[in-house]
């Protein structure tokens, strides 16, 4: 019986209290995290979790795994190094919209880009919440906060879009409140090889309060989100009666029987598309002209950043023989003095 | 002309008579040309040759930091500058006996340089009217008299060198580039090098391209037998060999010697490197030279920016191999936070600055020694970490390899200061036998039992634990932690106690750092206290004085933070401290502050080494009495 079967969710708390706000999102991801590593037949010594700053980033406090919580925005870039040097690790890395979005921008869009194993976790809360209060890179246009008293001009970007435009190879989105999608998702995540990255939309309690009530809401999240499934026609609604046509390039809502519109006319949709037009045309879809997607935008297959360095050592030592001091010391023109 | 170049079409007609051959102790050759000429190539090459019949020798090699700057214009000078002689040589000469002029531009701006007296030999083929005008001559100065305090050779290189290569098929454009081979051939010929071992190098050098390796060796060629078949030069010259210690050696620059070392730290150790690094001029060659070896356990990673060079190293580290990475000033600046995340979390780590013209981007392909108290104090709160420094190419070697003997055993980041003079220029280096080498011991801990992050062995080190690791899974982090644990504390009295110990623990090194070496009397009227690239200059301006009889000593630091157990006492024994340095007085405000004692500073901040000259001319100031309170810098 190996030892990683017989873990289980409490396996993976550690006895730090959790310190996020009550009601916080981060606690709905934690728990769906804890749960999922017992499932996934790795042991447990294996898994590290790297985090930057922001609320989110607390999060390697709370895995009883190995763990760092380390500077704003760096994570990806501390998370490949270690990938690099540590293929066999399971190497996790949890972020929010201001540490990889704003100051991290750069290592989040080169970790994709390069496909290395990590999962990137973005808890996208729309809001910085550590520093109290003030708009991220996805907080909306004309957003108040404390450094925006006027309401932002900045222009939000979607993480997906980001994601999507630098490459990579998984790109999925969940929401907090959703605990068996996120759940479903993260596992997916989990078994990805290259770079995973999942948007999980998470309320912040304080200071975004409901920013997400549009899709969250019972009351009508069936109809303001639209869940992704590979080879499925795009249809969401309570009635399971709307769908996503394209005209030309532009994506429509129509409803099926009006006009004549039946299931064959939707965009069905295909997570393995060889380009990511269509995973890029749906990370523009936004509430209240088009439903919000969640699930898996797009996946797939390519050769992870580690296994073609670990191919680039073999290589070298099946040329060159593996090195040796000696002869590296000697090589050259070298002259004798006696 | 027109005789040489008959000579050289018959090949290797020689003269009837030898010439004379005159011996010389030492000689300072300068190659300088426009930054596409080969000139680096001609002098590296050129030092080979001088390595291989036995001779010491010191290099500098001098370029602006534009590629390939318009052709002719005096920003786009490109130099290569060295020494060799028959005793040891620590640096590559105040003033060159010899200058090879490619173009007007090239004698310009390298001319006010020239000993007084000494040889210049010009390609006149390149002093036309449009290049004289571009260097800003309003005549030529090889016919208007100007340079009658010199000896002057001109000699057509470029038109020679297409004569040589007419039947070679070569474009006007490649056989341009051959000229520089021309030059070499010259001066092996002047310095009474054989030729045969030459050629051999230049076929390999080229063997990818067999066309182009052909003209090279036909322009050398006509360059040897231009030397040999003319009356122009009176008489060649041979330097002894010189007294060197027994061994085999190759010829290694800084910056090689560098990579060589954290080779050979991984190697010893057993443990793999990972070196993450960003592209900066004058530190790409160490992350070029590793990127090459990955037949040992060696991965390199061009990361994205300089932060995320030193943070994929940390991430490497805490995954339990060798990290480190590499830069320059400017992306030194980059990484201070990372460097302050190393210093809480108690990795090992070694950061490489190879050092610059600050601030800034300042002048990048220059010389100074300006970042050390960056290194030393340069992060937000008390963020202590060890600094060493190399002093010469060969240095380099052993630094890398004690930047990681401290690292793993204090389990901190270590900064390795060399600069952009040692890391490019290229000196012998006696080959090593691995065996002999120390051997850098590395612990991972593994046991569960009692395991605590935070808790420290005698050197106050806490222990490196292998993710991977059951039973040891534990959380690191920037936060302040508690004192045995690691989790998070803000607790008043654990913070005091967590920078006390990082603190103690810095200091601690001292106590592993051997006995100070004092180069002259142990007591007396003058000490030289220097650091880094200085080395040569200071130990040839003292040689000096002493031999005109002054007692002089000299310290040269390898461990700037912390500095020696022993140094404040032997501080204590000389009236007076001169502390030479390419900044604006560094480690002399170091000295003070640390040791309450005055010392004397010479500064100089021009993008160039110190001339022995300018040492010596301060060390005979002291000696005649000349009050030491006055802080001279250099002026020239």
């Amino acid at each position: 019986m190996n030892a990683a079967a017989a873990l289980t969710k409490k396996d993976f708390e550690t006895d730090q209290d959790v310190r996020w706000c009550p009601g916080c999102g981060d606690y709905a991801v934690l728990a769906q995290v804890q749960k999922l590593m017992p499932t996934l037949g790795i042991p447990r010594e294996n898994f590290a979790f790297i985090s930057g700053i922001g609320c989110s980033s607390r999060f390697p406090y709370y895995m009883e795994t190995y763990g760092m919580h380390s500077i704003h925005g760096r994570a990806p870039a501390i998370a490949s190094g270690l990938k690099l040097a540590r293929p066999e690790l399971s190497v996790w890395v949890v972020t929010g919209d201001g540490d990889a979005l704003a100051i991290g921008g750069n290592h989040f869009i080169h970790a994709m880009r390069r496909n290395i194993g990590l999962k990137i976790l973005l808890l996208n809360n729309r809001i910085y919440g550590l520093t109290k209060g003030q708009y991220s890179p996805t907080s909306l246009l004309g957003m108040k906060t404390k450094s925006t008293p006027q309401g932002s001009i900045d222009r939000p970007f979607s993480p997906v879009a980001v994601a999507l435009g630098a490459g990579a190879t998984f790109v999925a989105r969940t929401v907090d409140s959703d605990l068996a999608h996120m759940a479903g998702v993260l596992k997916r995540a989990a078994e990805h090889q290259g770079t995973a990255f999942v948007e999980i939309y998470q309320n912040c309690i304080v200071f975004n309060d409901g920013a997400y009530d549009a899709i969250t809401d019972k009351s009508m999240r069936d109809d303001t989100r639209l869940m992704l499934e590979h080879g499925k026609p795009l249809l969401y609604g309570k009635e399971r009666n709307k769908g996503i046509r394209l005209r030309g390039m532009e994506p429509e809502a129509v409803t099926l029987g009006e006009n004549g519109v039946t299931e064959s006319d939707l965009l069905v949709h295909d997570e393995a598309a060889e380009h990511g037009g269509l995973a890029f045309l749906l990370s523009q879809f936004d509430v209240p002209t088009l439903p919000v997607p969640l699930g898996v935008f797009r996946e797939v297959g390519a050769p992870s950043y580690e296994e073609m360095n670990n191919g680039l050592q073999a290589d070298a030592r099946e040329r060159r023989g593996q090195g040796d001091l000696a002869s590296l010391f000697n090589s050259g023109d070298t002259w004798t003095i006696v | 002309m027109s005789g040489a170049a008959a000579a050289v079409d018959v090949g290797l007609e020689r003269r009837t008579a030898p010439r004379p051959v005159e011996e010389l102790d030492s000689v300072v050759i300068r190659f300088v040309g426009d930054s596409g000429d080969g000139m680096q190539l001609t002098g590296n090459e050129f030092s080979r040759a001088i390595a291989k019949a036995g001779h010491d020798f010191a290099t500098h090699p001098d370029y602006p930091s534009e590629i390939r700057a318009p052709t002719g214009t005096l920003f786009g000078v490109s130099g290569y500058q060295i020494q060799f002689a028959s005793r040891q040589v620590f640096t590559s000469g105040d003033a060159p006996d010899v200058l090879v002029a490619m173009n007007p531009a090239a004698l310009k701006t390298n001319l006010s340089d020239v000993k007084n007296g000494g040889t210049i030999i010009a390609n006149s083929g390149a002093f036309t009217d449009n290049s004289l005008a571009k260097a800003g001559y309003a005549a030529n100065p090889l016919k208007d008299g100007s340079l009658g305090n010199y000896r002057v050779y001109e000699i057509d290189i470029s038109g020679l060198t297409a004569l040589a290569l007419k039947d070679s098929g070569l474009s006007k454009k490649d056989v341009g580039r051959c000229k520089n081979y021309y030059a070499l051939g010259l001066m092996l010929s002047l310095y009474s090098r054989p030729l045969d071992k030459e050629e051999g190098d230049v076929r390999k050098k080229f063997a990818k391209k067999p066309q182009l390796a052909e003209a090279n060796v036909l322009a050398l060629r006509a360059g040897y037998a231009y030397v040999e078949a003319t009356e122009m030069f009176i008489t060649s010259y041979r330097v002894r060999a010189a007294d060197i210690r027994a061994g085999t050696y190759r010829s290694l620059t800084g910056n090689h010697a560098t990579a060589l070392g954290f080779v050979a730290a991984s190697e010893l150790s057993g443990v793999p490197l990972f070196l993450g690094s960003y592209p900066i001029t004058p530190a790409t060659d160490i992350l070029h030279e590793l990127a090459a070896l990955k037949h040992f356990n060696v991965t390199t990673f061009q990361a994205e920016d300089e932060i995320a060079g030193i943070c994929s190293a940390i991430g490497a580290s805490y995954g339990g191999v060798l990290g480190m990475t590499t830069t320059s000033g400017p992306g030194m600046a980059l990484k201070t936070e990372a460097l302050g995340l190393a210093v809480m979390l108690e990795l090992p780590l070694v950061i490489v600055n190879v050092q610059r013209g600050g601030p800034s981007t300042g002048l990048p392909t220059k010389i100074e020694q300006s970042d050390l108290l960056q290194a030393i104090y340069g992060r937000n709160g008390e963020c202590p970490l060890p600094v060493i420094a190399a002093n010469s190419p060969s240095d380099c070697f052993d630094c890398a390899m004690e930047a990681f003997r401290i690292a793993v055993k204090y389990m901190t980041p270590v900064i390795l200061l060399t600069d952009g003079g040692i890391g490019n220029a290229a000196e012998p280096w006696r080959i090593p036998d691995p065996a002999s080498l120390p051997k850098l011991e590395v612990k991972f801990r593994t046991d569960p039992e009692g395991y605590q992050a935070y808790a420290r062995d005698a050197n106050l080190a806490r222990s490196w634990v292998r993710p991977g690791t059951p039973g040891l899974e534990h959380r690191v982090g920037g936060l302040e932690k508690d004192f045995l644990t690691g989790n998070i504390s803000q607790d008043p009295l654990n913070h005091q106690r967590m920078v006390d110990v990082r603190a103690a623990k810095v200091a601690g090194i001292a106590r592993d750092i051997p006995p100070t070496r004092v180069e002259g009397p142990a007591q007396g009227d003058l000490l030289i206290v220097g650091w880094g690239s200085t080395y040569g200059s200071i130990v040839q301006a003292r040689e000096q004085a002493v031999a005109e009889g002054h007692a002089v000593a000299h310290v040269h630091l390898r461990h700037l933070n912390p500095f020696p157990s022993d140094l404040g006492d032997i501080l204590k024994r000389y009236k007076t401290v001169l502390v030479p340095e390419m900044n604006l007085g560094q480690l002399s405000r170091l000295l003070r502050e640390r040791y309450l004692i005055d010392v004397v500073q010479l500064n100089k901040v021009q993008g160039k080494p110190f001339k022995v000259s300018e040492i010596y001319d301060r060390i005979i100031e002291l000696c005649n009495g000349v009050p030491k309170g006055v802080s001279k810098g250099v002026s020239k």
